[in-house]
């Protein structure tokens, strides 16, 4: 029971930043009808504003202090973040909330990447075939990736959480079992409650506001909005900002769970379509659905007992499922009828 | 079929044949004043084209993506070490299980596959062959070897070999007959596959069953209101193109005996679309052309470092060639990947038919248009892929 529980947690966070990703992944494919193999890439756009600010945030002014010499009889350099130096107190605070902060950054930043993209290129393949949108968002994805590798290196670039959430929480305790038995880490907690905000904010956003509305209205019968006399491209193109700044955020916000380098956004991408797939092509509920689905059930797979029985499951579970679904319930879980249908 | 109605090409056709046969064979001397004519990127060439000629047959003729290429050139060449290592180093034998191997994989995900189409298709591609290539790196390491990769080692049995050479010293090369395949004899025999292979792709593209195919791709409910039942066909196509890719990934580990799970991520399967799309897809050429260009940047571009692109811009004031290198050296050395893409990006949005079309394009504006515009058209129309 203990370790049931526990793996459905280990499944939440990961699940979370599947169901992030996917969900803009099919914000963009009901809103705009492409297929966007970029959206990986985004996800990991959105890791480096968080590596960005940390670096800037991290510059130090260098102070040679003269009284006490080093072993080698040179001054010793005190280095402090030029924040600190500026805020004292307060800049330590900045340093070390580096990562939520990042937020704030990514949040401009991706919408302008996202409708730069979309003004820029995709615009021009919303009437080609789906193989040409694969295609071109694919070489896109590469160019983004090479980018960022230019800048920042090949290697990872771990990047901290902020220190009082460094820790693990005892949930056993909080449900009134054994301490020490369920022991979780808080960040990964963070980060679950963080994908569930930003996704219901999502759907309240299309649910209850005007605009959503009318963005829902555009998915489900682009025509008809249009015939309304409602600029309904404007807003499609709203939204896949909207799609970019959750892929950005989700992977601010992931950064100090897995350091991210510049592949970071096709390893997701892989796993994200997938679960997109599972979920049903152009069902939001379903992606979001899915991708926790598939997180705990990757994290189940990955426990020694199963593995015991079925060597390397945990390595090809997703794909496994995914197949399956794709063969026996070709629209997936929560697919609508006519979505992407030969 | 008789072997007469196999031979039998349109003059045409034969001509293209013969020319080609030429160029490929006449590699090492044409290409000398390029600086590429070295056996090792020649073998390259060779290789990596009869992979592209082969994804073409699937991609160019039915317009099925298939985003998973690269697991059937992973298993042939494990097939072909394994041969190496079992049986003998003659290349022969391990070409041939290379081949069935990934032809027998092919039929088996491309039976799965081909119950859906479109993205789809793409997507379960790209799962099987993401599993495969996570199995080979995990539980399959008995098999792969894992990370380090499957290597011949002096104490593999070697059952064929041993029982007429007996013991040698030092790690066996691959030989044809004695013939050690590395430098020019190896060039030279990757390249007689692959002219086999490119006769093998005209006359697929020539036949009944190549216009099937097309039917396919143009029109895949017509094809099958009109009573015919598309799959086997299709499958066909993805099993023999998985042949193909198994035959490159055989002819690999023939020059270099070495087989790594790298082979098989999904960036190769789209390396391998990135050649076909590049040079044109559908057209017979195309994808050996956009394969030799993407091989021969490849080369130059990785070979550039900061002090030659100082060399190359000296001519400049300092402050203007220190600007220029700094923004050319994104594109070279280790930020090949990044022209790659961006050519890629602008092949895709303004010529879809790839360098191909470029070159028919260009034709018809020395010709005056006209007829070839009409062709020019049709075509365009050919470049649908199913849905």
């Amino acid at each position: 029971m203990d370790a049931i529980l526990l793996q459905l947690l280990n499944g939440l966070d990961k699940g979370g930043a599947y169901a992030l990703i996917a969900l803009g992944l099919t914000l963009v494919f009901g809103t705009l009808g492409v297929v966007n193999f970029a959206h990986g890439a985004l996800f990991m756009l959105g890791a480096f504003c968080a590596v960005t600010l940390r670096k800037l945030l991290t510059l130090e002014q260098v102070v040679l202090d003269t009284e006490n010499l080093t072993a080698w009889g040179t001054p010793t350099e005190i280095r402090t973040p030029y924040v600190e130096a500026w805020f004292g107190d307060f800049g330590a605070v900045l340093v070390n909330y580096s990562v939520p902060l990042a937020i704030l950054l990514a949040i401009p930043v991706m919408l302008a990447v996202g409708v730069a993209m979309e003004r820029g290129l995709i615009k021009h393949f919303y009437r080609r075939p789906h193989a040409e949108q694969i295609l071109v968002t694919f070489g896109l994805a590469i160019v983004l990736q090479e980018i960022i590798k230019h800048f920042f290196g090949a290697n990872p670039i771990p990047q901290p959480m902020p220190e009082n959430f460094s820790g693990a929480a005892d949930i056993g305790v909080m449900l009134g079992m054994d301490p020490n038995v369920i022991v979780y880490p808080w960040w990964r907690l963070v980060y679950f409650a963080f994908s569930v905000i930003v996704i219901g904010a999502v759907f309240a956003f299309l649910q209850f506001t005007t605009f959503g509305m009318v963005v829902r209205a555009g998915m489900a019968d682009r025509e008809t909005v249009g015939l309304i006399g409602i600029d309904i491209d404007k807003r499609f193109t709203a939204m896949f900002g909207l799609a970019a700044v959750v892929a950005g955020v989700a992977g601010v916000m992931y950064t100090p769970l897995l350091p991210p380098d510049y592949h970071l956004g096709m390893d997701f991408l892989v796993l994200t379509f997938v679960v997109v797939v599972v979920g049903g092509m152009g069902s939001l509920p379903g992606a979001v659905a899915a991708g926790f689905l598939l997180g705990i059930l990757q994290s189940f797979a990955s426990m020694t007992e199963v593995k015991a029985i079925i060597p390397g499951i945990d390595q090809i579970i997703i794909y496994l499922v995914a197949v399956i679904i794709l063969l026996v319930r070709p629209r997936g879980l929560m697919g609508r009828k006519g979505v992407m249908e030969s | 079929m008789n072997l007469q109605g196999i031979f039998s090409m349109s003059r045409k056709d034969l001509t293209t044949l013969v020319i080609f046969s030429i160029v490929v064979l006449a590699l090492p001397i044409w290409l000398q004043p390029f600086g590429a004519a070295y056996p090792d990127l020649m073998q390259r060439f060779a290789i990596f084209g009869i992979l592209a000629i082969g994804f073409n047959i699937l991609f160019g003729l039915t317009g099925y993506l298939s985003f998973g290429h690269a697991a059937f050139l992973g298993v042939g060449s494990y097939t072909a070490v394994w041969t190496f290592k079992l049986f003998s180093m003659n290349p022969i034998p391990a070409l041939f299980f290379a081949v069935i191997m990934s032809g027998l994989f092919a039929f088996i995900i491309g039976f799965v596959s081909l119950r859906r189409s479109g993205i789809y298709f793409s997507i379960l591609t790209l799962a099987f062959a993401q599993m495969s290539y996570n199995l080979a790196y995990s539980v399959l390491t008995p098999i792969t070897n894992g990370e380090t990769g499957l290597q011949l080692e002096s104490s593999d049995p070697r059952i064929i070999d041993s029982m007429f050479v007996g013991e040698q010293a030092g790690l066996p090369v691959s030989n044809f007959f004695g013939l050690e395949m590395s430098g020019i004899p190896g060039f030279y025999f990757c390249a007689i596959f692959l002219i086999i292979g490119f006769f093998i792709t005209q006359r697929i593209f020539a036949s009944p069953f190549g216009m099937m195919l097309r039917g396919i791709k143009s029109n895949q409910t017509r094809m099958n209101y009109t009573g015919f039942n598309t799959r086997p066909y299709t499958l066909t196509a993805f099993v023999i193109s998985g042949m193909y890719a198994g035959l490159a990934g055989g002819l690999m580990a023939v020059t270099d005996p070495l087989a790594g799970a790298e082979r098989m991520q999904w960036t190769a399967s789209g390396e391998i679309v990135l050649m076909t799309i590049l040079g044109g897809v559908g057209t017979l050429l195309g994808p050996i052309v956009g394969a030799w260009l993407i091989k021969y940047f490849e080369n130059i571009f990785s070979s550039f470092n900061e002090n030659v692109l100082h060399n190359l811009f000296g001519f400049l004031p300092d402050g203007v060639e220190s600007v220029v290198v700094e923004i050319t050296s994104m594109f070279v050395g280790e930020g090949w990947h990044l022209t790659l893409g961006l050519v890629f990006v602008l092949v895709v949005t303004f010529l879809p038919g790839g360098i191909m079309e470029g070159y028919r394009r260009i034709t018809a504006m020395f010709t005056g248009g006209g007829g070839d515009g009409k062709k020019a058209n049709a075509d365009d129309k050919q470049t649908q892929p199913a849905e």
